[in-house]
Order: C-alpha cells, then structure tokens, then sequence
C-alpha cells in the first residue's frame, strides 16, 4: 500500500516529497542521538581528561572504572533504589486499581489526587520532600511540637539510610501514573469470565490470583519498563533531595557520571560510565521495542 | 466503546468496603500531603515555620514569600527573583513544543500513509531516542554547542529539546495516524490531492486530541528539565528548575523555607495548571508514551 505510482514528472516528486519532509529529523537522530553515542563510546576508550583527546587506551577506564569505590557505592545504591522504586510503585500502584476499581464513590475526584504529582518537576518533589524529611523542621520536629518526643525520624541525615528517602519520594512522584497503567489494563478485562467464575463459587483472592492478576501482564511488563528506565535515568531528584549526600551516600551513576565529567574533568571515565548506563537501560528497552513493534508489523 | 464501563468489581461486605475506602483516603492524604503543606508554609512568616510545626495554619498570613520570590530572592549572585528565569523557561517551551510537535506530525503522517521500505526500522531508531540515559550526549552536545556558539544561550537549549523530544512526538502522532483509513488517502490520490494537500485537508483536521496530547506531554517534559538546563545555560539563560535549585540549594545566609516553597510552587504552576485544565490528555499522553501499539 505504500506506492500509488503512476509514471509521470508530478507523481516522482510526490514520491520524493515524503522522503525530504523527513528527512531533517531523520538527520537529526542520526546525528545527535547515534552519532553522539558513538561520540561518547569512542571517548570511553580514550584518554580524556577536561578535553576530548584521540589517544586511545582500550579498556583501562573501563577497568578504573569498575575499581572506584565511588562507582560501586553508585551502583549499589542504583541497584537498591531501582529495586525498591519498582517493586513498590508496582504494589501501591496495583492496589490502588484494584480498590479504585470496585465501584468507588468519588473515583474521578481521587484518580487526579493520585496522579498529579507526576505532573511536577522532580526539583520540585525533591525540595518539597528535602524539607518534610529534615529532622529539625519537617515531620520530626512537628511530632516534637506536637507532643511525641520520642519520635525519630532522621534518614535524610543517616549515611545508611539516605537512598531510603530517595525511594519515599520517587514512589510519591510515579506511583500514580503506574495506578494509571494498571487501572486501564483492569478496565479492559472482559467481564464475562469473572462473572462465570464468581457463579463457580471461586473466593475473591482467588478471582484475582488466577483470573484478573494474569490478564495484567501487559501492564506488569509496561510497568517495568517505564519504571526501569526512569530509575536510571533519575538524576533531578537526587540532585535536589540529597545532592548525592550524607558524604557519597546517595550517589548514583547518573550523578557519579555528570561529577566525574563536569567537576573533576575526568572526561574518560565519564563517558565510559555513560556507556554502561546505556547498556544497562537498551538491555531492558531495546528487547520490548522490538517485540512491540514486531507485533506491529504483523498485526 | 462498552468496555470502559465494565468493571472488575467483586461482592464484597460491608466492613471491607470500609477498608478499602479507608486504604484509598489515606493515599490520597500521601499524595496531598507534601504539597499541600508545601502551600501552606509558603504563606508563613519564618519565624513561625521555625518556632511552630509544619501543619498548624499561619497566625499571620503573609503574601510576602510569593513576593520575595518571584523578584528579589537570591539566586546565584544577583537579587533578581525567580521571574527572569519563569520568562527563560517560557522562551525555551514555546518554539521547542511547536517545532517538535510539527515535526512529529510530518513524521507521523508519512511513517504510516506514505511508507517505505525500512521505516519500521527508522521508526524503531527514532522511539529508541526517547529512552537513551542523555548522560551519554552530554558530553559531545556540550562540544557542539560550544563551536556553534549556542552554548549558555536559549536557543541552544531549544535546539536540545526539539532533538530529544522528536521520538516522543513522533510516536504520538504514528499512533494515532494508523487509525485512520488508508482508503481515504487513496480517494485523496485519485481526486489529485498531493502529499501536503492531504495532510492540511484530510490529517490536520482530525488531529486535535492528538496535537493536545502531545503539546501538553512536550510543555511538561521541557519545562521540568533539568539536566539540560544545568548542562547548557548559564546565569543569564537557566531555565526554571535550575534557577529553583540554586535558591533552595545555595547555602548563604538564612534558610528562608517559605521563600523556597513558594518559589517551588510558582515553578509547579504552569505544568499543574496545564493538568488541571486537560488531566484527561495527560493521562493519555502518559499512557501512550507507555504503551506503543
């Protein structure tokens, strides 16, 4: 269906037309998206410091890289965060649909009140969530006014349980959005199988154990994606919460690559800690585009 | 479409539901919660944000925070208030979202009415642009804008958020685009109508939800930047957020905590107002940069 052609001068440059109209964007991607990868994956294996340099060294900031305690508390601290975030987001989201879905009064008055945040800049969410963890003004101080002395709650402070406090605020910002997910995947279960298993005697935590739950794997897969890669990339939120701090406590690669680039110009290392975070999103995204856009062929 | 109504709803008694309403209104106190006393505090004096607790409503409401940052705060170096940066932010939205947006409709109307061979393939190169950690352009970006002479200006951070922000726009209007019936540009073709013609009289008249839908997801991506924003302006040209961070993260003098709030208000406005006014498209939009079909 693509060529409708018929031989003559107009019919030629219809056929061209399409290709030049897009072509600028093409050329765009190509170049400051690939182009740009293969830019940064060639600095990786270069001696870069606080200019690009061409000498190359093979792998050896890959292998410094991996023997930087930095990095590694980065991507431990990647690592339980991204854990966290997705299994949580995951839960609350879930259950949020679940219950939004039983015929709830005031459904469309809660549904915005659960999703708004995600609307916001993550500077914003961090600076509002910096303060309400801040032992000496936020929700300890205020249990303290309020009469509860003995009240603790100090994390943001903690070096152990700092990226804890990222994951509070993090699940605060997308959980609605993965409710939304789940909620349009609920509503778009066809009935008559529930309701002949409702007739069939099976409980209610069966019903969705074995029925409605799996009819969500789609939602659960999106899910994940989107969550996976928005753990990644997170660089905003940290910046503004803990700005990577107590000390290193909340440093993450996106962090550890923009200090070790832009603050101690060690353009090398940067780079190749660039290249591994794209790994590690295209080894999760890449395999869901192409099955995505498989079925879109065939369907 | 009779699907949206059904429900998955089960028989449940009386003291369940009262749970489950009850599991329902305390997250929505979570969500509200943070920004709500986020508002509340920002109409405080300090001395009471600091001497009382964060829920108690104001003795004395003051209006003198919003004031304070929107035009004399300090933020780097100068007393200027967040307001030259709320107009930098507004500088680089406007043409990013209008020209990205254009471009994606282009793209969308010829990946799916005009197609070729291999432009899945492109199409898949294109949405793969949308997911890429930017940690990996930023350093040759920063090159490029820096020979160009566009870097620490606006029109380089514009020229960023078009590029990045092609995939997404491209998506939207390729979705939306299959929908509609091929045999309609073939009707077209017969009756004479050219490659532009089609797309002014037959694509752009259909378009509206899905130019909605994309213009608000581009307007809040682009304004809740940051990263671009703090790797490619300078003092004269930062964007919102950025200007943001540095009031709430700069570590002279007093701590003004009702200044910060408002000041983080003023710059959540104009993305919470867009999602006031049209939740219903952002939702949409959420759902079908999640859900490539």
């Amino acid at each position: 269906m693509s060529s409708y052609s018929k031989p003559d001068m107009t019919s030629r440059v219809q056929n061209i037309l399409p290709k030049i109209v897009l072509s600028p964007s093409l050329f765009l991607i190509l170049i400051f998206v690939y182009g740009f990868i293969l830019f940064s994956a060639a600095l990786s294996f270069t001696d870069s410091r606080i200019l690009p340099s061409y000498d190359f060294v093979g792998f050896s900031n890959y292998i410094k890289l991996f023997g930087l305690r930095h990095w590694s508390i980065a991507l431990t601290n990647l690592f339980i965060f991204g854990a966290l975030y997705i299994v949580i987001c995951t839960c609350i989201g879930l259950s949020l649909a679940i219950f939004l879905d039983q015929k709830i009064r005031g459904e469309g008055f809660l549904r915005p009140i659960y999703l708004y945040p995600m609307a916001l800049s993550f500077i914003v969410t961090g600076t509002a969530w910096k303060w309400f963890l801040d032992p000496g003004i936020g929700l300890e101080h205020t249990m303290h006014q309020l009469g509860w002395e003995s009240f603790e709650f100090n994390w943001i402070k903690d070096r152990n349980m700092a990226i804890y406090t990222v994951v509070i605020a993090a699940v605060w910002q997308t959980s609605g959005f993965v409710m939304s997910m789940f909620l349009a995947g609920l509503r778009g279960i066809d009935n008559q199988l529930l309701k002949a298993a409702q007739i069939d005697g099976a409980s209610n935590f069966n019903l969705y154990r074995r029925i409605i739950i799996p009819q969500l794997r789609p939602a659960f897969l999106s899910a994940f994606v989107i969550l996976s890669h928005l753990a990644i990339k997170s660089y905003d939120l940290i910046v503004a919460l803990t700005n990577g701090g107590p000390g290193r406590a909340t440093e993450v690669p996106s962090t550890f690559m923009y200090s070790y680039t832009f603050a101690r110009n060690q353009m090398g290392i940067g780079a190749s800690s660039a290249v591994i975070m794209l790994l590690t999103i295209a080894s999760v995204i890449v395999p869901y585009l192409y099955a995505e856009l498989k079925e879109n062929k065939n369907g | 479409m009779a699907s949206i109504t059904q429900d998955t709803a089960i028989n449940t008694g009386r003291i369940t539901r009262a749970l489950i309403y009850l599991f329902l209104f305390l997250f929505a106190l979570y969500y509200l919660l943070p920004f709500g006393i986020m508002v509340l505090n920002s109409v405080k004096p300090l001395d009471e944000i600091l001497s009382g607790n964060m829920v108690a409503f104001p003795d004395r409401w003051t209006i003198e925070p919003w004031l304070k940052a929107w035009s004399t705060a300090q933020v780097g170096i100068e007393p200027t208030g967040l307001a030259p940066y709320f107009w930098n932010s507004i500088k680089v939205v406007i043409p990013a979202v209008i020209i990205s947006t254009l471009l994606g409709a282009f793209n969308g109307y010829i990946l799916t009415k005009w197609r070729f061979k291999g432009d899945t393939i492109l199409f898949g190169l294109m949405l793969f642009s949308c997911f890429i950690p930017f940690q990996i352009v930023l350093i040759p970006m920063a090159r490029i804008l820096g020979i160009t002479g566009l870097a620490g200006s606006t029109s380089g951070l514009i020229f960023v958020h078009i590029v990045y922000g092609i995939g997404f726009t491209t998506l939207y209007f390729r979705n939306y685009y299959k929908a509609i019936p091929n045999e309609l540009i073939m009707a077209a073709q017969i009756d004479g109508a050219g490659f532009f013609r089609i797309f002014y009289r037959i694509m752009l008249p259909v378009s509206g939800p899905i130019i909605v839908v994309c213009v608000i997801w581009q307007f809040t991506n682009i304004w809740n930047d940051f990263l671009f924003g703090a790797s490619f302006t300078d003092f004269d040209s930062q964007p919102m957020t950025v200007a943001l961070n540095n009031l709430v993260s700069s570590s002279t003098g007093v701590k003004e905590y009702n200044v910060h709030f408002a000041g983080a208000i003023i710059a959540a406005l104009p993305t919470l107002l867009v999602y006031v006014l049209a939740g219903r498209y952002f939702v949409r939009g959420l759902m079908a940069g999640s859900v490539k079909g």
